[in-house]
């Protein structure tokens, strides 16, 4: 039989198959679709549209207004609405709002929707965010997106994959986000354009639930259709007691195929920023000197998580943001904002003269909560620093861990986490 | 089907922030978002587009964001075909999906200038720049992809394969 990788041995279980190879056409199962208030309005109006009355199935078709909550306009308003219909109208088991969303891609794998082994589309480009726990998990638009709603099912190329060996210990400040950024900076916002990325290697066994969802998160960043950890001890402390389905731990043959790998020594990476405009426009944050900040944002489905607030309350403590810098903080979800409430972290942020917010989207595809001017600049947690992507067309932003957007706030320039805490 | 029209020509990784910026998607009305296509890569661009006219780009045309509203919008705003170097995924499934038509070639790009007409022959993916006399084959649409045309969408084709 075919040696494959674990994104081929999840294809071919969901679709039907002993075995698939790269570049073939398949359908495949989903075990959860996804839409927020953006894509869902569409997709709704796509299924009404054929005559559809029935979702395939009401436990696996979620949907989470999280990009404009709360709703910051009629317009948003009316979305959202459309979205809370249709579930109540479908019986949707999982549909969040008010006290109970946050940001789809923390949402779901903190309340066990998603589990290792699962294929899952969502019309969102960040659905890669699932792979740190094992799953197939793909960015897809409102019309797949419908069709999945109606038939259970999706069509897929089989990708090919490529390799990311991740060896030795990371270096102090260093988390997912800084080898991810290293990635997309080495290989291009193209490098992975339609493969699946797979990373492995010790450093990347070592890491945390939340850095390895951070890393899959920004797999979409590279082009890739996929990102992907091999699920292990940690997988399984995380999804226990959390898994709402059984679920299944695939793994990599060991003669499986690869179009290409690539190896990082991780003592070589340092905290590392994306520069406007592009998350391939990378430096060290030790190259980066007077670089003035307006604006700093911890939050987002690649960042908002409690290592990235706890890892930010340690460099903001006994500090302040500078003078005329904005500290947003956004907890991804009401759960880790309870937490970070709990273990103290919002009198540290408060005492920084931090904004906390509620979780949501907002600022970081420019939806409100955070919108920069013409000629401001941010520094931000977030996935992304396209031409206006957090406001005016003239802003700019960068893009890092949460460890040096806090110290960005207290120095008010693009700063080392060091320059800041011990 | 044959095509003929003007070119707009845009550079790389066109992003889909570029396409129609996130603070437009509060709706996803095709004739209000067509107003704000392209706005933070050329503002004026929507009020100059004329119906049957081309986007042609560089490589990684639509990357970023899985909106819809980008082919919706470029669609709305009377662009009739966009050529590319290359396509990001989603953007290339969505216009498949939603009926934008879209081809890849590598030498267009080169070889034509803003402004230039354009004659497409999308059955065969032949492209004639009829300015320079000058003609190019596009890669070829994979059967796959001919098929879902030709059933009409992905929507149409669930609904004659007995879904609905």
């Amino acid at each position: 039989m075919r040696q494959m990788t674990i994104t081929e041995k999840i294809l071919a279980k969901h679709a039907g198959l002993r075995e698939v190879a790269p570049g073939e056409l398949i359908n495949a199962r989903v075990d959860i679709a996804l839409g927020n208030d953006i894509t869902a309005p569409i997709a709704i109006s796509e299924f009404r549209n054929i005559g559809a009355k029935k979702v395939f199935n009401r436990n696996k078709v979620v949907l989470v207004p999280d990009h404009f909550t709360p709703n910051k306009d009629i317009k948003s308003a009316a979305q959202v609405k459309l979205l809370r219909e249709f579930a109540k109208e479908q019986k949707l088991k999982h549909y969040f709002e008010g006290g109970d969303v946050g940001v789809e891609h923390a949402l779901l794998p903190e309340k066990g929707i998603v589990v290792p082994g699962d294929v899952v589309i969502g019309a969102d480009s960040h659905t890669c965010t699932y792979g740190a726990l094992g799953a197939f998990s793909t960015g897809v638009g409102s019309t797949d997106l419908a069709a999945a709603m109606v038939t259970g099912e999706a069509w897929f190329k089989v990708p090919e994959s490529m390799k990311f060996v991740f060896s030795g210990k990371l270096n102090k400040w260093v988390s997912g986000k800084d080898l991810i950024l290293r990635v997309i900076g080495d290989i291009g916002v193209d490098g992975a354009l339609y493969r699946a990325m797979e990373f492995t290697g010790r450093a990347v066994e070592r890491l945390s639930m939340d850095s390895r969802m951070a890393m899959c998160n920004m797999a979409i960043e590279a082009g890739a259709k996929s990102g992907i950890i091999a699920p292990d001890a940690v997988t399984k402390e995380y999804v226990n007691g959390r898994a709402e389905r059984p679920y299944k731990f695939y793994s990599s043959d060991p003669g499986a195929s690869y179009v290409e790998v690539r190896e990082y020594d991780c003592s070589g990476i340092e905290p590392t920023v994306a520069c406007p405009h592009l998350p391939e426009n990378t430096r060290k944050v030790s190259e980066l000197r007077n670089i003035t900040i307006d604006q700093v944002i911890i939050g987002s489905c690649t960042n908002g998580r409690l290592e990235d607030l706890k890892v930010a309350a340690r460099v903001l403590k006994g500090k302040k943001a500078a003078k005329y810098v904005r500290l947003i903080i956004i907890p991804a979800t009401p759960f880790i904002y309870n937490e970070a409430m709990r273990l103290g972290y919002f009198d540290i942020f408060l005492k920084a003269g931090a904004v906390i917010s509620p979780p949501t989207c907002g600022p970081c595809l420019g939806g409100h909560m955070g919108i920069l001017a013409a000629g401001e600049r941010a520094l931000a947690t977030t996935n992304r620093n396209f031409v206006g992507r957090m406001g005016d067309p003239k802003s700019e932003v960068y893009l890092a861990n949460p460890a040096v957007a806090a110290a960005t706030a207290v120095k008010g320039r693009i700063a080392h986490p060091d320059e800041v805490s011990k | 089907m044959k095509l003929k029209g003007r070119v707009w020509k845009f550079g790389a990784d066109m992003d889909t922030d570029k396409i129609i910026p996130a603070r437009y998607l509060n709706t996803s009305d095709p004739a209000e978002l067509a107003k704000h296509c392209m706005e933070d890569e050329d503002p004026s661009f929507a009020a100059k587009v004329r119906p049957g006219d081309i986007i042609l780009a560089d490589k990684n045309f639509g990357c970023g964001s899985s909106r819809e509203h980008a082919p919706i919008a470029i669609k709305a705003a009377g662009v009739a075909c966009v050529i590319a170097k290359s396509f990001a995924r989603i953007f290339y499934r969505n216009s498949f999906n939603m009926g934008l038509t879209i081809l890849e070639s590598d030498e267009v790009y080169g070889a034509t200038d803003e402004g230039d007409v354009l004659e497409i022959d999308v059955s065969t993916g032949a492209i004639v720049n009829l300015t320079k006399g000058r003609s190019f084959t596009a890669r070829p649409v994979p059967p796959f992809m001919q098929e879902l045309i030709k059933a009409g969408g992905l929507m149409e084709s669930i609904r004659k394969r007995g879904f609905v």
